[in-house]
């Protein structure tokens, strides 16, 4: 069970019904749950969707794209049945808010999904939990019980004459299949291959038909939205970039946790004082701001507004909101090659780039690290990253290149302090032994 | 058919151009000369966007974008050679050079490599790579094909064309990321077709042939293009051949030239059955038996007694007593002139050969109803296509390719009517199954004897599904229509005379390379070339000049009648196994004079007096005749010194024998024989005409054993034969219909129609001394279907 | 082959969830893992008829994710994360130390009673609670070497009940 942490900046939106044992629907509906839904039966498609454009609610997934915009979309008629499917294949290392959620609050997520179906006019809603998961999976399988017993899901939700299904699915473990494509792909039973775009899921998607996919936190924002009015909530952020998210502060933190504050808060605030400062009294090196795949910003970059405009203009992401805290004790080295490990891990080896560039920076890094690197490595690491970025076929490439080119480009000096040989300076060493290195 | 999309306006590289709107643009650069290179993409198959070599800059756009998934949008303008996309090409080179082997140079695939020429020409020549190559073991995953990891850059070009081109899905892809890894359906091996188009569609030398692996460089060998002489379909295969001890020997064949018919489909017959050319067992010399034992002979030996014991017997017991068989597997010109020999040098009429069709009749029905036979191409443009009888996966693989694809790639429809659940169904529009034995019964309910239904229940289908189909097909207009050896004589023609009326277009499946060559060239006791009955042999005559015998002859099981009854004393077998395929008692043969041409001691070789060992397909030149009637030239590729092709040696035969071979063969005569000046001032062009026949496996029409003669005397005889000859021998495929030269009617046998049943791994003769194709069938593992996904 | 009657309300309830049978390959696929201890060559083959696959398809997608598996695992899977977070906190001293602890090789084999296995696994969504692990299904994080030790010791005993 994930451990719950509060702090007074907090603005609890997504979290107000943390710890309240919501994921029980009686204590749910006490807490004002399911009225968000009727309330969208009565408004009509149009209305909500301009509710949520209002609300400025942008994907927490981790680009960031304004919600309404992508539910309009949608194509008002479809010969193929039009579908909502709920991404929670939560796995951005460095994020775990979705599991909160999930834990917490599910009933917000099945009404979110809810009133997303009936902003596109779709009958269909699936809620896709990643593998790992199980615990959150069988809550959401009992949740979805509840609802249908009370009789909110199924036919004539609510007497509205509105039918509208929803159904769990479970993933098996794949980072990739977070990628919205690549999610359809996995639904269907297949590889977590990403598809070839356009045409967008909007108006082809799940089994051909129009499809809304949304981030599980993006949709547990919505039934808030819907009761408090898209104009508050898009008041709680900065502009543009409506409401609160969930930070999951993470590594050299004193207080780590998953905590909700307004869009636009600033960064070295969020650690130095809701994560309580570095840990062990060391000092702050740099910090991974958005999850494992946008570049890292050093400590003296970190006087920013956490929104998505303000991070992009600082040079890197707000991403999924997974900040991960580094420390001056930590080797960049080590930790941009346990970054690629797992992007040569997760890669779903489609294109080559994204298969080839990950394992040869992979097996650079694994060599440079050890002691093995050489001067031309440098620039081959960051002339390999630039020539993926952007050429990939879907942003896992991307997920790969931008981190390691930020390393290089911001770290250079500890990547020369690892050449020729040298030890790595932040761990104890024995004598290094003789490297597999081709003839060059 | 809907309206033709409407152009749109692109600027490439400075050039303007227009392209019809949803073109890949790829594809659009293609027909304005603009190369953009890709390893993934491959036309008619899926798009994938994997490689990411066709990186191409679009205005507008932030980010490079694949030309191959990318369709032309109007007023696009696209650069191909920006510095951005210049440098993109050469890094993804890098990349995917990272891991590979660079074992050219043991690599079969080396100097015919896409990666290779990609390198070479889009520069990656440095290699920033040190660490430690990925390496996995090659694996054999059938007798002829093998798979080295390493080398594969991941390209999905084999599944694709497993799974979508050829509906087998036995390759798929496992595990992920750089452990990604083209996996067969039985985990460390394949059940499949063997087709081996993965291997000739693999850009790299990751998947090779079993039969040519590590055998040679592609640079030491010609490469011919040439006919298949396996089955009716007409595949152009394209024959490798290299210098050995005893002539040229033939190292590989593949689908290199994709200008066939055929286009990318080669079968496992066309890729890897050449090999029964080089078995030990193979005749090489004339052979003689004397005292109950065949001896070895010199062909002057050989043909002396031939030609004296032929002559001996038309003196002694008049040309009634000879009887001649020809073959499905020798040219057309080997045909025609097999069946000018019996009757002009022999005299008589008795002629026949195995017949695996009834095209007798088939020739009647289309010529009755004013019809028109279907080409093997139309077969893939067919807005709808009727397939009766046969199974093509098994009998007839590159129609059953058209079909396939034709249904994958242009939603054509398509009904099947059979006695069993054949592999097409899963493309068939409505599939009707029938009881076995039924498909004359199934045309009579087609033709309206709505009575006919009730005897065609009992295998599943109901009157309500015979109606629809029934209906349906009535609706279709230009519908190709297809039926197998279980529809023979009037059936024929009822079939015909259904469909004709919507402009139908029809093809009767007949075995073997040129089984419908045979009938054509007109191998029957009772017909003339082009199937004209002998009340139309004036124009014969004519052409002959020579008088074609009255008495109609004896076909084949009379022939071996006549001999057990001791009245026929001489047979001639040309490159045919009767007494295998109608399953005749060979002892009958004992006491006629029997000579046989052959590559192999066949059942029916056994019995002979004479065995004179003959080239087959690959080592000669002359025309093949579909099934659909396509004419195909063949070219020379392989050599055997001391084999002789069926042409030469009838020509030598009836030389000896004392007949002018001027009369046989017109050499030297006639419009497209003319070879001009051999000297003086037209000389020169006599001589490029000469070399450019001679470098396309081709004689000069100067000598007795130049089949381009005969072809022309062909051409000239039967009017649907008279079709381009640069076309054909520039490579090409003609149509030839089925025109009749008169409306006699024509006799028909159906009793005499013997399938030869061959499966997708067996080819009557050749196939037994195949031995990559008995391998394949002892691997392969019996029956069961595999699903589609 | 047999599933257990769970296992095959499962699957009837799975398939109406969706409009094509495949669908619900992953999530079954995972489902009959928990029951069998891995995907045997039988389950396989069982599941692509079911759902109207070639085996080879489902083994191409059994390949692709990374918690099914073709091989049997410990009863009891320890799977410790050592992406950044968890290495930040010390996630593969953690690993290292399971390792030991339980004399099995990372990422193959199974322990000598065939109680545990012991694999690295990526980020497993436990970021601020670093550094983590999963036995089997369940979450175990702020983890310590003491209370691995601990952690490891209830299930030894789970196990021996």
């Amino acid at each position: 069970m994930a451990y719950l942490v509060s702090h007074p900046d907090e603005v609890k939106v997504i979290s107000s019904r943390f710890g309240k044992g919501a994921a029980d629907i009686d204590r749910y509906l006490e807490l004002d749950g399911y009225k968000a839904v009727q309330m969208a039966l009565q408004m009509g498609s149009e209305a909500v969707i301009n509710e949520v454009k209002a609300s400025n609610l942008r994907g927490r997934g981790g680009a960031g794209f304004p919600t309404g915009m992508k539910w309009s979309f949608v194509p008002k008629e479809s010969a193929k049945p039009k579908y909502v499917l709920c991404n929670g294949d939560e796995s951005e290392p460095g994020t775990c808010k979705d599991r909160l959620i999930f834990e917490h609050d599910p009933h917000a997520v099945i009404e979110g999904a809810m009133i997303a179906a009936i902003a596109v006019n779709a009958h269909k809603a699936y809620i896709y939990i990643r593998g790992e998961y199980r615990y959150l999976l069988e809550i959401m399988q009992k949740s979805i019980a509840d609802v249908y017993a009370r009789g909110f899901a199924g036919k004539n939700i609510f007497g509205s004459g509105y039918d509208l299904d929803v159904y769990w699915h479970g993933g098996a473990g794949a980072y990739e299949v977070g990628e919205e494509s690549a999610l359809m792909e996995s639904l269907e039973g297949k590889r977590g291959v990403p598809r070839i775009r356009p045409p967008f899921p909007a108006v082809v998607g799940l089994w051909g038909g129009p499809t809304v996919i949304n981030n599980a936190e993006t949709l547990a924002s919505v039934p808030h939205i819907i009761m408090m009015g898209g104009q508050k909530y898009a008041d709680i952020g900065t502009p543009k970039n409506g409401g609160t998210r969930l930070f999951c502060l993470s590594g050299h933190l004193e207080k780590p946790g998953v905590y909700e504050l307004p869009m636009g808060y600033n960064l070295k605030k969020m650690i130095y004082e809701v994560g309580g400062g570095i840990s062990n009294g060391r000092k702050l090196k740099a910090v991974v701001p958005g999850g494992s795949s946008t570049p890292v910003l050093t400590a003296d970059e970190i006087d920013i507004a956490m929104d998505f405009d303000s991070v992009a203009k600082a040079g890197s992401m707000l991403g999924s909101g997974g900040v991960v805290v580094i420390d001056d004790a930590t080797c960049i080295v080590k930790f941009a090659l346990r970054t690629m490990q797992f992007y040569r891990h997760e890669s779903c080896g489609w294109c080559i780039p994204c298969r080839e560039g990950t394992d040869w920076l992979n097996k650079t890094l694994t060599r440079f690290h050890a002691g093995g690197g050489l001067a031309k490595d440098i620039d081959n690491i960051r002339y390999l990253a630039e020539n993926m970025l952007g050429r990939t076929f879907c942003p896992l490439g991307d997920a790969a290149a931008m981190p390691t080119i930020g390393f290089v480009k911001k770290f250079r000096e500890e990547f020369e302090a690892h050449l020729e040989g040298k030890p790595c300076p932040f761990e104890k060493h024995g004598a290094i032994s003789q490297l597999p290195v081709m003839s060059h | 058919m809907a309206d033709a999309p409407k152009l749109v306006n692109i600027t490439v590289n400075g050039k303007k151009t227009t392209a019809p709107a949803g073109t890949l643009l790829i594809e659009a650069c293609k027909q304005i000369g603009i190369e953009v290179p890709s390893f993934c993409y491959y036309p008619g198959l899926s798009l994938q966007g994997a490689c990411r070599m066709c990186l191409v800059e679009i205005e507008k756009m932030p980010k490079l974008q694949t030309a191959c998934t990318t369709p032309v949008a109007e007023g696009m303008v696209v650069n191909t050679e920006s510095e951005k996309v210049v440098q993109s090409r050469k890094a993804m080179l890098e990349i995917v050079l990272a891991n590979h082997p660079l074992d050219c140079p043991v690599c079969d695939a080396g100097g015919e490599c896409e990666l290779q020429d990609m390198t070479y020409t889009y520069g990656a020549a440095e290699s920033k790579f040190i660490d430690i190559k990925s390496h996995r073991d090659e694996q054999q995953w059938s007798p002829v094909v093998f798979f080295d990891r390493p080398r594969c850059i991941l390209c999905y070009r084999c599944v694709r064309v497993c799974g979508e081109g050829m509906d087998v899905w036995a390759l798929g892809v496992q595990n992920r990321g750089q452990g990604s890894v083209i996996a067969p359906n039985k985990q460390d091996h394949l059940e499949c077709e063997e087709c081996g188009m993965c291997i000739d569609i693999c850009p790299v030398g990751a998947l090779t042939s079993g039969s040519y692996r590590y055998k040679t460089r592609p640079w030491e060998m010609n490469h011919v293009g040439t006919v298949c002489t396996h089955c009716g379909d007409g595949c152009l295969t394209t024959v490798g051949v290299r210098r050995s001890d005893t002539g040229m020997e033939i190292v590989r064949c593949d689908n290199r030239d994709k200008s066939g018919i055929n286009g990318d489909f080669l079968c496992v017959k066309g890729r890897y059955a050449f090999d029964f050319a080089a078995n030990q067992e193979r005749i090489t010399q004339p052979l003689i038996k004397r005292d109950g034992k065949f001896v070895p002979a010199t062909w002057t030996q050989a043909i002396e007694l031939v030609a004296d014991k032929f002559k001996q017997v038309v003196q002694k017991d008049g040309p009634q007593a000879i009887g001649v068989i020809g073959s499905n597997r020798t040219t057309n010109e080997e045909n025609y002139l097999l069946q000018k020999f019996a009757r002009l040098v022999l005299g008589t009429n008795n002629i026949d050969h195995h017949r695996t069709a009834d095209f007798p009749a088939f020739a009647k029905a289309i010529s009755e109803n004013k019809a028109r036979t279907a080409s093997m191409r139309d077969v893939f443009e067919a807005p709808a296509v009727l397939l009766i009888g046969n199974d093509p996966t098994e009998q007839h693989p590159l129609l059953a390719w058209q079909i396939r694809n034709n249904v994958r790639l242009h939603r054509s429809k398509f009904y099947i009517v059979n006695s069993q659940a054949i592999k097409l169904r899963r493309q068939a529009t409505q599939f009707v199954q029938i009881p076995t034995g039924a498909e004359a019964r199934f045309v009579d309910f087609l033709s309206g004897n709505d009575a006919a239904a009730g005897t065609l229940t009992q295998a599943g289908a109901s009157n309500e599904n015979l109606s629809q189909l029934r209906d349906a097909l009535k609706g279709e207009q230009n519908l190709v229509v297809i039926f197998g050896s279980e529809l023979r004589g009037a059936d024929i023609s009822a079939l015909v005379k259904f469909a004709a009326p919507q402009n139908a277009k029809f093809i009767c499946l007949g075995d073997y390379a040129n089984s419908r060559g045979a009938a054509d060239m007109g191998l029957f006791p009772d017909l003339l070339p082009g199937y004209a009955t002998f009340a139309g042999a004036a124009r014969y005559q004519q052409e002959w000049g020579a008088d074609v015998p009255a008495l109609v002859g004896m076909d084949l099981k009379q022939m071996f009648g006549a001999a057990r009854d001791g009245k026929l004393k001489a047979l001639y077998v040309v490159g045919s196994n009767p007494v295998s395929r109608y399953a005749l008692d060979p002892f009958v043969l004992q006491a006629p004079f029997v000579v046989v041409q052959d590559m192999f001691m066949t059942e029916t070789a056994i019995a002979a007096d004479v065995i004179l060992p003959a080239a087959f397909a690959y080592e000669k030149s002359g025309t093949f005749t579909s099934t659909c009637g396509d004419l195909q030239m063949l070219r020379k590729a392989g050599d055997v010194v001391s084999v002789k092709s069926d042409f030469e040696i009838v020509v030598r035969i009836a030389e000896k024998m004392g007949y002018d071979v001027r009369k046989l063969v017109p050499f030297g005569k006639g419009l497209r024989a003319d070879m001009g000046q051999s000297r003086g001032a037209q000389s020169g062009e006599a001589d490029r005409h000469s070399v450019w026949l001679q470098a396309r496996g081709l004689e000069p029409k100067v000598s007795p054993f130049d089949p381009l003669a005969t072809l022309d005397e062909i051409q000239r005889l039967i009017p649907g034969y008279d079709v381009s000859q640069i076309n054909l021998v520039s490579g090409n495929d003609e149509h030839t219909q089925l025109v009749q030269i008169q409306n006699a009617s024509i006799p028909s046998h159906p009793e005499l129609v013997v399938p030869s049943n061959d499966t997708l791994f067996t080819s009557g003769t050749l196939g037994r001394y195949s031995t990559v194709l008995n391998s394949v069938m002892e691997r392969r593992a019996t029956g069961k279907e595999v699903a589609a996904d | 082959m047999n599933f257990s009657d769970q296992l095959e309300a499962r699957f009837a309830d799975m398939l109406g969830h969706y409009p094509t049978k495949r669908s619900v390959l992953v999530p079954f696929l995972l489902y009959t893992q928990d029951e069998l201890g891995y995907l045997t060559d039988e389950a396989i083959e069982e599941i692509a008829q079911r759902l109207d696959l070639t085996a080879l398809e489902v083994r191409n997608v059994i390949s692709y994710y990374s918690m099914l598996r073709t091989r049997p695992a410990g009863k009891y899977n320890v799977q410790v994360c050592t992406n950044i977070c968890c290495l930040l906190r010390g996630g593969e001293e953690i690993l290292e130390h399971a390792r030991k602890k339980l004399g099995v090789a990372v990422n193959k084999g199974i322990s000598e009673d065939g109680v545990f296995s012991v694999e690295e696994v990526e980020c497993i969504g436990a970021c601020s609670w670093a550094p983590a692990m999963q036995v089997n299904y369940d979450f175990h994080e702020n983890l310590t070497e003491a209370k691995v030790d601990e952690i490891l010791e209830s299930y030894r005993k789970k196990a021996q009940q």
